[in-house]
């Protein structure tokens, strides 16, 4: 059934494979900056850590809880991004939000890993599961070092 | 217990379901190409076509401001919202309805009872509260101490998620200056012991607000019989509008208390000297009230009083037990919330499946639950989750919606497994 056929295009091999061994699943220490990330709506808590050398990312991970959506994304993003120029890695930031956000009927294709996550553009109420990583690691890069939440 | 029903009278689920489901039109739907199955009324249930007319007819044919025109609307509309008061009390067992007051809901009566009583509250006063208070019975109760200085006192609860009496009689003292408890918890579905509650408090002389947004939708209750000082509950979880609910005082209390807000409808006389308040209730009705949310909710008291608080009580307990059977039966499930006396709530976790995402695929199979803290995060830290999966009941709901349920949460296992 086509309902059916959205859930798997949802939970594809590689987000369930991701949420259930998420990569650079662990604690940086020492670490050069570590920043929370909040979906206070579901619950879902993570801690993300990173180390930069020069204008480079040397180390990034993360620990915490969520649903299979934002560990998969927080998995992904550690992969994406390590050993990444830090201009680099703002341009795939702002790329990856921008296609989740306007979120809906938006079908232009993702590019690189994040595509696995593409079917989540399908349930609005699940697009802050995907970028709740994506926006910790933005705030940060600015050397933020407050909670952030889904819900500013 | 006062508010559950002679045991005798009571007769085994006698409730027609599937006649008093096709009162309810948003029932006949299909979500994601399945029956609905409605498990999520502990949010907000749904409303039966004779309450949707009759908020329909009043804007049609009668609406006009109440308590003040003397043409023929504002008089049919004075006439609609004060027979839904008395309604009103008639469901509840109030002595008068100068103690029935209109708010918006459960939360607004709360803060009512925060802002108003909250006004001869002192430094080292103390609020006693549970740990299985939803939000709306924590937070206006933490803002009043943060503004005097008092102190919230929390009882806690065992691991089946029952309030502590033992703790809970511990906590009463000279300080006490009010208990603020849930009769039925919105997250887990414990019933708390309350007339126990009330009669220890009593003792002290210590005035009891029961929070009855989970109960009176679900069981007869009778604040004469209770004693209760203040009860709160909102018409949307009772098949009435989003908007309207109920603030419930002895009359002496809303003799002594100061008003809530200030404005028209609360007033006698306003001059630049001075302002005389307005009779009871009107005293806590600034403004024009909600006029159709009141007539709703008249319309929904009658609904459920036809078909009765008993027989939907007895049904929802059936289907409880039919619910608790078949999801903890299911490996890898948890059940969350396992008190003796427990309303149509089951709360729990599946292994390796976070509950929003559960929430989602559930979804897909035509199944309304609510994933996630439900407003009682302090009830998710005792038990060391983010959250759960919550299917709630009302009497509308069947087996088959148990069914789908369960079917639901195979497909679930066997996509992330």
């Amino acid at each position: 059934m086509a309902e059916t056929q959205d859930l798997v295009t949802l939970y594809r091999q590689t987000v369930l494979d991701h949420s259930r061994q998420p990569r650079n699943f662990r604690r940086l220490d020492p670490a050069d900056r570590t920043i929370v990330g909040h979906n206070p709506l579901c619950g879902d808590k993570m801690t993300l850590y990173l180390n930069i050398d020069q204008d480079r990312i040397e180390d990034l991970a993360f620990e915490g809880t969520g649903c299979a959506i934002s560990m998969a994304s927080a998995s992904i993003m550690t992969e994406m991004l390590r050993h990444r120029a830090l201009d680099e890695v703002q341009h795939e930031i702002e790329s990856v939000i921008g296609t989740f956000e306007p979120h809906g009927q938006d079908d232009t294709p993702i590019a690189g890993a994040m595509a696995a996550l593409g079917g989540v553009r399908a349930y609005p109420s699940r697009i802050k599961c995907a970028t709740l990583a994506w926006k910790t690691l933005a705030a940060a890069l600015q050397n933020q070092n407050t909670t952030v939440t889904t819900e500013d | 217990m006062t508010a559950i029903p002679d045991q005798k009278k009571m007769t085994p689920t006698a409730l027609d379901v599937d006649r008093l489901r096709q009162d309810f039109p948003i029932l006949a739907q299909k979500i994601n190409g399945h029956r609905l199955a409605f498990l999520d009324s502990a949010a907000s249930s749904q409303r039966p076509q004779c309450v949707i007319d009759a908020v329909r007819h009043y804007y049609e044919r009668d609406h006009a401001n109440v308590h003040r025109g003397v043409h023929t609307l504002s008089h049919r509309a004075t006439e609609a919202y004060e027979g839904a008061r008395e309604k009103v009390r008639q469901f509840i067992n109030a002595a008068s309805t100068r103690e029935i007051v209109f708010t918006r809901g459960t939360t607004d009566s709360i803060n009512l009872l925060a802002a108003s009583f909250g006004q001869d509250i002192e430094a080292g006063d103390e609020i006693v509260i549970s740990h299985l208070e939803h939000h709306s019975n924590i937070v206006p109760w933490q803002m009043l101490c943060e503004r005097t200085g008092a102190v919230l006192r929390v009882v806690p609860i065992n691991d089946r998620g029952e309030i502590r009496m033992d703790e809970y009689l511990s906590l009463l003292g000279p300080r006490t200056r009010l208990v603020a408890i849930s009769h039925v918890s919105n997250a887990l579905g414990t019933i708390n012991p309350v007339e126990q509650i009330i009669a220890a408090a009593r003792e002290h002389s210590i005035p009891v607000l029961l929070d009855g947004a989970q109960a009176v939708p679900h069981q007869r209750v009778d604040v004469t019989a209770l004693d209760c000082d203040f009860y709160a509950f909102s018409g949307h979880k009772m098949c009435g509008p989003t908007g309207i609910g109920v603030f419930y005082a002895k009359e002496e209390w809303l003799e002594r208390l100061p008003p809530y807000q200030g404005g028209g409808d609360m007033i006698l006389t306003v001059s630049f000297a001075g302002t005389t308040y307005n009779d009871l209730p009107y005293k806590f009705e600034a403004g024009t009230p909600n006029i159709a949310g009141a007539i709703g909710l008249g319309a929904a008291v009658d609904y459920l009083l036809d078909i009765g608080m008993d027989e939907i009580q007895a049904h929802e307990s059936a289907i409880l037990d039919y619910a608790t059977n078949a999801v903890g039966g299911i490996d890898g499930i948890q059940l969350v919330g396992t008190a003796e006396h427990k309303a149509g709530v089951l709360s729990f976790n599946l292994d390796g499946v976070h509950p929003h995402d559960l929430g989602t695929i559930l979804d897909h199979h035509g199944v309304a639950i609510r994933t996630g803290h439900h407003c009682a995060m302090p009830v998710m830290e005792f038990f060391g989750i983010a959250g759960t999966a919550r299917a709630s009941l009302a009497f509308y709901n069947c087996r088959e919606d148990i069914d789908q349920l369960i079917e639901g949460l195979h497909l679930a296992i066997r996509m992330f497994n």
